[in-house]
């Protein structure tokens, strides 16, 4: 009987998270074509519903009644199985994301390592789909999104340690509290520009959209799914690019602390500031889709590896020695 | 208790079942898959036992860069064609052998280590450091590797190093006569070195390219 009440009780939780998460998904989508559409001098989504708030619901109709089509060439096991991992490692990530100083899931002592282990299985669901297609464009975009993955991890990676340096923590909880008296964004600025750009790449976000490029590829390796499976990896990208705009606000921007310590603005709970620094983020990554070209495949990867792995790791010798220097190496 | 055995027994056979099918499977880019399943079972297991720093480490370098590397390879080279290719003609089965070899070999290792299970009680008597719970095992690692084992840490690292550049001297090779792009050139091109505006007389036409 104990055991039930607990299996109940995370599952009441994990609805409680999960459900917000698909349903901000849906709201993102729409704020990303109308922030696209702005840009451009277009209306963008306004019909369905106030605003067109309603159009990624009708989208979602849409995708789930139209047929789902499986190749009769494809490897029909794994064709099916992609889309189903990218987006439960999309989901599964929100797991230790902290919304408040007691509100996470799991609140476990390797926090940043297990959303970074995640991050980096997400290429398997591309690669699965690009693989089991048996078809060329497919299989093109999905290896270059499986080197551009891999490529752009390493400087996400070391900008990684560069925050851990300052705090001397795994835990996500820890690194937000680390920022009490000022948040990385200052001191680390130049890193959290190199980790916005890595992060674009690393959910294969315009410019580096290079796996999905449809002038050269039409769609990457989602050109032979339809309807459903279609709709998640839709879900799954979004909800990576959500979760990507969630570390960034946790690593740099402080978390759920409030920008302004004073009295009115201490009313306002924590989880309100994180998601208005998530909406933050993410319109940054929206208006950089609308303003930005796409790379060109060498470019990227010679940003990649040319640029960004040797100014961060230059940055982490940086950090330490200062952090060294001035005593301020934090304790166990 | 029991919900830890449950996931124990649990991990534990899919980690022994997609080990036997990577051998099995006569697809390669499965047996690829079946490998990654593996890796992450293992993982779990070893978050299991509270070493949740090399689970997680586990993951990120051998499920989300070797094996990334095996399944690129795997899917280029087109490997399925060669393993039939193997079993089926009688000529070039000179690996069977070889691998029925160092087969042999590592199962006389399981055979040894699994009868060394009987002095466990012992060796874990002797471990020359004290496990101290009071902090996480990532510090503890770090404390222990930056320490007493700083030598041998660095040394790895400049094994890694040497590997590392000795694999890009071995694959690297300057190619001629191809085109490169040089950014700097590219950026720093005027408009007066590019454009020429010509008066073109009717009749005569321009004459480009010289």
């Amino acid at each position: 009987m104990e055991y039930i009440n607990i299996i109940f009780l995370e599952v009441y939780k994990i609805l409680f998270l999960l459900v917000p998460v698909l349903v901000s998904v849906a709201m993102i989508v729409w704020l990303d074509r109308r922030v696209w559409a702005f840009v451009q001098k277009r209306q963008g989504p306004n019909v369905v519903g106030p605003f067109g708030l309603l159009q990624s619901l009708a989208d979602a109709l849409k995708y789930i009644f139209k047929e789902i089509i499986i190749p009769a060439s494809s490897n029909k096991v794994i064709f099916i199985l992609a889309p189903i991992i990218t987006m439960t490692l999309a989901l599964i990530a929100w797991a230790v994301i902290p919304f408040g100083e007691n509100h996470v899931l799991a609140n476990i002592n390797v926090g940043i390592l297990y959303i970074f282990a995640v991050s980096s299985l997400g290429v398997y669901g591309i690669i699965m789909g690009g693989w089991a297609s048996n078809s060329k464009y497919p299989f093109l975009g999905s290896i270059r999104s499986a080197a551009q993955m891999v490529s752009y991890e390493v400087s996400i990676g070391i900008i990684i340690i560069n925050v851990l340096l300052c705090v001397g923590s795994l835990n996500l909880s820890d690194i937000v509290m680390a920022q009490n008296d000022i948040w990385f964004v200052i001191p680390l600025f130049p890193m959290f520009v190199i980790f916005f750009i890595s992060a674009l790449a690393e959910t294969n976000r315009p410019p580096f959209d290079l796996p999905e490029a449809e002038a050269e590829l039409v769609a990457g390796y989602q050109t032979e799914y339809s309807g459903m499976m279609y709709a998640m990896f839709w879900l799954g990208e979004y909800a990576n690019i959500l979760l990507m705009c969630a570390l960034g606000s946790i690593l740099f921007l402080g978390g759920w602390l409030s920008p302004i310590d004073l009295y009115p603005f201490d009313l306002i709970p924590g989880a309100i500031w994180f998601i208005f620094k998530i909406l933050l983020l993410f319109i940054l990554f929206a208006l950089v889709k609308a303003i930005v070209p796409r790379y060109r495949y060498d470019q990227l990867m010679r940003l990649g590896w040319k640029i960004f792995l040797p100014l961060s790791l230059i940055y982490v010798v940086l950090t330490s020695s200062y952090l060294f220097y001035f005593n301020l190496l934090p304790t166990i | 208790m029991i919900a830890h055995s449950i996931f124990f027994y649990f991990f534990s056979v899919v980690a022994i079942v997609s080990a036997i099918m990577v051998t099995a499977s006569k697809n390669t880019v499965h047996s690829v898959f079946f490998l990654i399943l593996d890796f992450i079972s293992i993982s779990c297991l070893f978050i299991m036992i509270g070493a949740e720093f090399l689970g997680m480490i586990m993951l990120i370098v051998y499920v989300g860069a070797v094996a990334v590397l095996f399944l690129f390879v795997v899917m280029m080279l087109n490997v399925a064609q060669q393993k039939n290719q193997w079993f089926a003609s009688e000529s070039s089965s000179s690996h069977i052998p070889i691998g029925l070899i160092i087969s042999g070999i590592i199962f006389f290792e399981l055979i040894i280590v699994i009868g060394g299970w009987k002095f466990k009680p012992d060796l874990a008597n002797s471990i020359g450091l004290a496990i101290n719970t009071e902090i996480t095992n990532t510090h503890s690692l770090g404390q222990v590797l930056y320490t007493d084992y700083i030598h041998i840490f660095q040394i790895s690292g400049m094994i890694l190093l040497i590997s590392m550049i000795g694999a890009i001297v071995l694959t690297y090779r300057e190619r001629e006569g191809i085109k490169k792009q040089s950014y700097i050139k590219q950026i720093s091109r005027e408009r007066s070195e590019g454009v020429e505006v010509l008066e073109v007389t009717s009749n005569k036409g321009v004459k480009i390219d010289d």
